[in-house]
């Protein structure tokens, strides 16, 4: 793969330097010239290119060697997080883009299922779209720990070969998944929104977001099986239920030291503030500098309880110490897609709107018209938070009747 | 304690723009910087330091201006610094990048504990940490939050989960990664500052490593971008003007269908 300028083609525009994230463009004497030492083939100048002036040779299929042993491997597999024993949402979600992509191969969708006493939810597995469940149960993986999940999932892998892995991009999955992909050498792609089938190669095209969603990457894993990928949670949509699907449940069980884990888990401790994780909520209600004090975040919690939502908070609140970090949306915190997030007092730096702007509907409350959170915002009121949430709050609460 | 802290130099997006137009980065002016969650990795390192003694190595993988990265880092309070760069390294993804920084770490030797911050801002895949884990086959601790005990050669670590987190206990060597909410970063001591410039920075190349030339870069490296887009913009928003009851009273109407599910 190599990246060049066609000298005749370039007009000397700057478009590509604009563009360019890495800043590894320059243009001398008015042709765009590329620094190779901080160029890193990403490809984003090229759409930006109006005059196809850039090439990015990359390897076409062709050039691909596809070993035989690829041909080993089918099914794809779903891995399904569970904890205290409850098959987590976002396994669903993957169970439903799953079950539309196993079609499109003509292959079987098979969920895959760690933990203690789970066959009552291995039948649950099957019910939302799953041809087969492999189960491992055992006292040692009642709760999720790095090792023995890892070494399981590696030993059901070599044992039956599926030619994709999709797991949720939790902090479970991201910390499993990883280890696993080095184990079995693998391609994995972090945190997908976006999963298709490329049926010509049978490749899996895996589309995923960088630079805080303001490039999109699609990806690809041509010699190396399976393809795995971690899938941000709520983007997809959960598989329905159907009680009477049959599928098949295979046990398996393994000695030795497969089990082991050189870390101890000594507590999982549950925070029980006003709400829920950030990460599941349907409806956030966020708080920002705006919001002027800690107290004021009860206008937030309260509205946020009127919709059944989670409280989240600016950068801004948490370094001031007015919410705890577990509550933080944006670059160096949460990233979250509810279908409505409303944001009180919250200017809108990119930082924050990283985290927040893949939601559904995005509602903006602040006083300043010139709040960047308004260009992104489906509906803005300009206006004071104290008057606006409180008002907002009784009139849902009226309608909702909660 | 010798403790090895993984950085990544990544271009500062707070000062990003959108270009309405183009609706792709507006890059100009905009600096390189050390990816945010690494400075929570080198101060928790130092931190440690201070306390259990040792020394404090950060490397990093990158293009030779990643350089400045290491000097920021040794400013702050790291002892030794390692620049591992080489165009054999381009285009590596996070199996290729992991793959390299463990054979980096094994060429820079005993280690007690490596820290990574829980992502780069640029890629935000959070794989490289657990794959560097993986690849030297140490335990891990993942989106440590608080470290609340060293001793007897093993850690005591609380990890971040979307409930709230767990404690964990891992012998030494381990690595961990950690979270913001584990420590406030120092500001950089004029002596760190005057360190920072004068250290001499060791560097390694792929021929220093014992790593296998297949395994490297673009070639090691199973996953390949097959395509760049900008994502569509969003939609202009609508703007609700007037007093506070029927703003919200309009605001209700607009949402109650999507709410009531």
């Amino acid at each position: 793969m190599s990246i060049k300028i066609i000298t005749e083609k370039c007009v000397g525009c700057k478009l590509c330097v604009k563009t360019c994230p890495f800043g590894a463009i320059e243009v001398v004497d008015k042709k765009a010239v590329i620094n190779l030492d901080k160029c890193t083939l990403c490809g984003a100048c090229i759409e930006s290119c109006k005059f196809d002036a850039i090439v990015l040779t990359k390897l076409s299929p062709t050039d691909i060697q596809f070993p035989k042993k690829l041909d080993e491997h089918k099914d794809i597999w779903v891995f399904c997080e569970q904890k205290k024993g409850i098959v987590q949402s976002v396994a669903y979600e993957l169970l439903g883009r799953g079950r539309e992509l196993a079609d499109m191969l003509g292959v079987d969708l098979c969920g895959i299922l760690l933990g203690e006493n789970i066959k009552e939810e291995a039948h649950k597995v099957i019910h939302r779209g799953a041809d087969k469940v492999y189960a491992v149960d055992s006292s040692a993986l009642r709760h999720y720990q790095d090792e023995p999940y890892s070494k399981v999932l590696i030993q059901l892998i070599k044992e039956f070969k599926p030619e994709i892995v999709l797991c949720g991009a939790t902090s479970i999955g991201r910390s499993l998944i990883s280890r696993v992909a080095i184990g079995v050498h693998a391609g994995l792609t972090a945190d997908c929104t976006g999963l298709d089938i490329d049926k010509k190669e049978r490749l899996l095209l895996q589309t995923r977001p960088a630079f805080g969603g303001n490039i999109m990457a699609t990806i690809i894993c041509p010699n190396h099986r399976p393809q795995m990928s971690t899938v941000r949670h709520k983007v997809m949509k959960e598989a329905a239920e159907d009680k009477h699907r049959k599928g098949k449940i295979i046990e398996r069980s393994y000695g030795g030291d497969i089990y082991s884990s050189r870390t101890r888990l000594l507590d999982v401790v549950e925070e029980i503030e006003e709400t829920v994780n950030l990460t599941e909520a349907n409806v956030i209600v966020s708080g920002g500098r705006g919001m002027q004090s800690p107290e004021n975040f009860k206008l937030i919690e309260d509205l946020a309880k009127a919709l059944g939502g989670a409280v989240g908070a600016s950068r801004a609140a948490v370094d001031s110490g007015w919410k705890t970090y577990s509550h933080q949306v944006g670059q160096t915190g949460k990233t979250v897609c509810p279908k409505i997030y409303i944001a009180c007092g919250i200017s809108g730096q990119i930082q924050h709107l990283v985290g927040m702007q893949s939601s559904e509907i995005i509602v903006a409350i602040n006083k300043d018209p010139h709040a960047p959170i308004f260009s992104v915002a489906t509906y803005g009121i300009v206006g004071d938070l104290f008057e606006v949430v409180p008002e907002l709050t009784r009139r849902f609460k009226e309608v909702l009747k909660r | 304690m010798n403790i090895i802290v993984c950085i990544k130099q990544v271009p500062d997006t707070t000062n990003v723009r959108i270009d309405p137009e183009t609706n792709t980065l507006v890059r100009s002016g905009v600096q390189s910087i050390v990816n945010p969650f690494d400075m929570y990795a080198i101060e928790e390192a130092v931190r440690l330091k201070e306390k259990f003694g040792g020394a404090v190595t950060v490397i990093t993988m990158g293009p030779p201006q990643a350089e400045d990265a290491l000097r920021e880092a040794i400013s702050l309070g790291a002892d030794e610094a390692v620049l591992i760069s080489d165009r054999a390294f381009a285009g590596s993804d996070t199996w290729a990048t992991s793959y390299t920084l463990s054979r980096a770490i094994l060429k820079i030797g005993k280690f007690d504990v490596v820290i990574c911050g829980k992502q780069a801002i640029d890629g935000d895949t959070a794989q490289v940490g657990p794959g560097i884990a993986a690849f030297l086959d140490i335990p891990q601790i993942t989106f440590v939050k608080k470290i609340e005990d060293v001793k007897d050669s093993s850690m005591r670590a609380e990890r971040m989960t979307e409930e709230g987190y767990d404690i964990i206990e891992a012998p030494l060597p381990c690595l961990i990664t950690v979270v913001k909410e584990i420590n406030e970063p120092r500001l950089p001591s004029l002596k760190g500052k005057m360190r920072a410039k004068k250290i001499e920075i060791k560097k390694l190349e792929a021929k220093d490593l014992d790593a296998d030339p297949d395994l490297l870069g673009l070639k090691g490296s199973p996953t390949k971008v097959v395509k760049i887009f900008t994502p569509p913009p969003r939609k202009g928003g609508q703007i609700l003007e007037g007093e506070a009851k029927d703003i919200s009273a309009k605001l209700v109407e607009l949402l109650k269908g999507e709410i009531c599910l």
